[in-house]
């Protein structure tokens, strides 16, 4: 088995890692090309903007309404999850998230777990856990097989090899699967894949899979889908262990449909996804089929700071489509591995602070030119641009008891701050003003000549020889 | 304290800023057009099609020798088929006979888990309904259909009765009442399983069924 020996890797290196991949051609072709696919088929599910903004409202109001409910719904979900058959867990931290899921698999003896695509998973790294505590941890979604097989980590939330070119996973296979001859056609590759994972889920003693939405008032766990794996790990193993972040909760049945709508047209431009599952209960007396214990582990891990605060709230309405990365000018140059998280791109910019720090992750919400498009495509509305600006105040301004956020006065610096503090009284006071932009054009001759990141690429900033009120009084 | 009454406590600790409830109904009311059964019937073809699924119009009279074409063309001699129900009962009546060779799912799968991943070819499985705007089927897979039917066997049949098609996925759960009381599983499916994981190169057969083939029932043709 494969392990991943990569680990979160926040703030420092990030521009470094930013810069080789500007650097790339391929790279950067290969993001290029994905993300104007993906733009081009969300536009062609889209064609009237009436049914669409109406559409992104109602989502906006369902995950609002629903996060307004979240304790009481969680209970709800626990209660009937629970009259259902299947055994629900909590975890605070990732560390007791793995710890659970480690012990259900250790009760069984459980050697080999096939997971279907799960970014939860991922953020709370369970495959070294699994690795650690000497269980397979094998991915089935063919992206993320060959992300694992690459020992690499998801570069898009949704299409986790986007990275990669034929050609490359062609030779990863060729290497590593036995047997196996090089071809980079993509239908034989995907066959590859699929006879490799087959014998796979046969063996497999347990299923692992992520939630796409829990409904509270039936239950059921949802799965969003087209390759079929999640199924296949949902009910060919004797156990299945979901796992969701404690926000990716409706009330009622109802609410799915247009959430379901509005993401997989955002995600992938498909009208529908291939398979939509709906899990309510382990397998009943009778059936054939289904594994005899489902469980569900409920990971807070940040998530109920963002909720403290009616603002930071917002970032919790997300259904993980991909489409404010698709859209992000910015991870279209950086792709998703050089911001170092387990979520990259703007959704990666407002979730990661939470369960990650401020601290760890003080870069992150400073990389965007604020040009809008996230906020604009999200189909639940979040203003990402403005929880930008909120994560750079919460970062810049100076420590204080209390704060909203882990890690909050993480990037203040002393001497920035005073400098503005001066530029506020400056332009606070008419007559401080005169007198400093006097002194400005009378002493423009002693600016320096290089002025720090600045003057790299412009001339460098002097004060004009005639003030303004200087010219319009002569002219007068 | 346990993990979760810390969490429901920071979660109550916090201001819950309750928000009107949505009316999903309106929504729907005022952006999905409720359509004549032929006008879904249509729509439902064009949506699955185009997902690459496979579509035959058959009546009660004549879809058993329409299954037997399918098979013959896919050069398929074998078929998993529930034989506890009619359509089930009715092929294991008929296909044997004509060289079809039908296998039942008459154990709980551990009993022939290898079997089912290596030597069943195809299955066939009724839907319980359709839905027009998505072109998608709605399985609810129970006792006698069991859930791995429609997801090991290489080749899914279906069949489904025309007179079953829902305008919306949200009319169909409203018109089911599904929120009182859902299976252990059910599925919306619409189309062969896919992928486009490498290089957004769309391929067909990633995990699940690589064809799936409708037999669209209707008194007519
Ligand atoms: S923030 Fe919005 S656009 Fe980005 S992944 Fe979440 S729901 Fe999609």
């Amino acid at each position: 088995m494969n392990a991943q020996p990569i680990h979160f890797k926040p703030t420092e290196g990030f521009r470094a890692r930013s810069k080789a991949v500007v650097d790339n051609p391929f790279l950067r072709q290969s993001f290029r090309g994905a993300m104007d696919f993906l733009m081009s088929k969300r536009a062609a599910q889209f064609p009237d903007s009436e049914e669409l903004e109406s559409l992104r409202l109602l989502g906006e109001q369902i995950r609002q309404y629903n996060l307004g409910k979240l304790p009481e719904l969680l209970v709800r979900l626990e209660e009937n999850l629970t009259r259902n058959g299947v055994q629900v867990h909590w975890a605070e931290t990732p560390d007791e998230a793995n710890a659970i899921i480690l012990g259900i698999c250790q009760k069984h003896s459980a050697k080999l777990m096939v997971k279907g695509k799960s970014m939860v998973s991922e953020e709370i790294e369970l495959n070294h856990a699994a690795e650690a505590a000497g269980i397979g941890a094998l991915e089935s979604d063919m992206g993320e097989y060959i992300v694992q097989l690459a020992h690499e980590k998801p570069s898009h939330i949704i299409m986790p090899a986007i990275h990669k070119t034929k050609e490359e996973i062609a030779r990863l296979f060729a290497e590593n699967v036995p047997g196996v001859e090089y071809t980079d056609n993509v239908d034989a590759l995907i066959q590859i894949g699929r006879n490799v994972l087959r014998q796979k889920f046969l063996e497999a003693d347990i299923g692992l899979s992520g939630v796409n939405f829990a409904v509270a008032e039936t239950g059921t766990l949802c799965l969003v889908e087209n390759e079929g794996n999640g199924r296949m790990c949902t009910t060919a193993p004797p156990v299945h262990i979901a796992i969701t972040g404690i926000e990716k909760i409706v009330e009622k049945l109802e609410h799915v449909p247009p959430l379901l709508s509005l993401l997989t047209r955002s995600a992938t431009g498909q009208n529908i996804s291939t398979y939509f599952n709906m899990i309510s209960s382990p397998r009943k007396p009778g059936e054939k089929d289904g594994p005899a214990e489902v469980h569900l582990v409920l990971l807070d891990n940040g998530r109920s700071q963002a909720y403290a605060d009616e603002q930071l709230r917002k970032t919790l309405q997300c259904i993980r489509c991909g489409a404010c990365m698709n859209h992000c000018p910015v991870y279209t140059r950086i792709g998703g591995h050089a911001y170092g998280t387990t979520y990259p791109g703007p959704i990666g910019k407002i979730i990661s602070p939470h369960m990650l720090g401020l601290d760890a992750t003080a870069n992150m919400a400073t990389a965007s030119s604020l040009c809008g498009a996230c906020g604009e495509v999200c189909p639940v509305r979040i203003p990402i641009p403005e929880l930008l600006i909120r994560l750079r105040e919460e970062s810049a301004s100076a420590p204080h008891a209390n704060p909203s956020m882990r890690g909050q006065g993480a990037g203040h610096d002393g001497l920035t701050s005073a400098i503005w503090r001066a530029w506020a009284a400056v332009y606070s006071s008419p007559a401080l003003y005169r007198t400093v932009s006097w002194l400005g054009s009378r002493l423009r001759g002693l600016t320096p000549r290089r002025q720090a990141g600045w003057t790299s690429v412009r001339t460098p900033i002097q004060p004009a020889p005639k003030r303004l009120r200087d010219m319009i009084k002569e002219r007068n | 304290m346990s993990a979760r009454d810390r969490i429901l406590a920071k979660l109550k600790a916090a201001p819950l800023l309750p928000k009107a409830e949505p009316d999903v109904a309106a929504w729907f009311a005022g952006h999905r057009p409720v359509e004549s059964n032929d006008q879904k019937v249509e729509r439902f073809r064009r949506c699955i099609e185009l997902a690459h699924a496979e579509v035959h119009a058959v009546t009660p009279a004549n879809w058993l020798a329409k299954l037997r074409e399918v098979l013959a063309s896919k050069q398929i001699d074998r078929l998993l088929v529930a034989e506890g129900t009619p359509h089930g009962a009715a092929a294991l009546d008929t296909l044997p006979v004509q060289g079809v060779e039908c296998s039942t799912y008459d154990m709980p799968i551990e009993a022939w888990k290898t079997e089912m991943f290596t030597a069943t070819p195809a299955s066939l499985t009724a839907a319980r309904a359709a839905i027009a705007e998505t072109g998608t089927l709605i399985l609810w897979p129970d006792a006698d259909e069991p859930r791995l039917m429609s997801l090991v066997p290489p080749v899914h049949i279906v069949l489904l009765d025309r007179t079953r098609l829902y305008n919306t996925f949200f009319e169909a759960m409203q018109t089911e009442g599904w929120k009182d009381g859902l299976p252990t599983n059910s599925l919306l499916v619409s189309g062969p399983s896919k992928t486009a994981d490498i290089q957004q190169t769309l391929a067909y057969g990633a995990h699940g069924p690589k064809e799936l083939v409708v037999l669209l029932l209707g008194d007519e043709q």
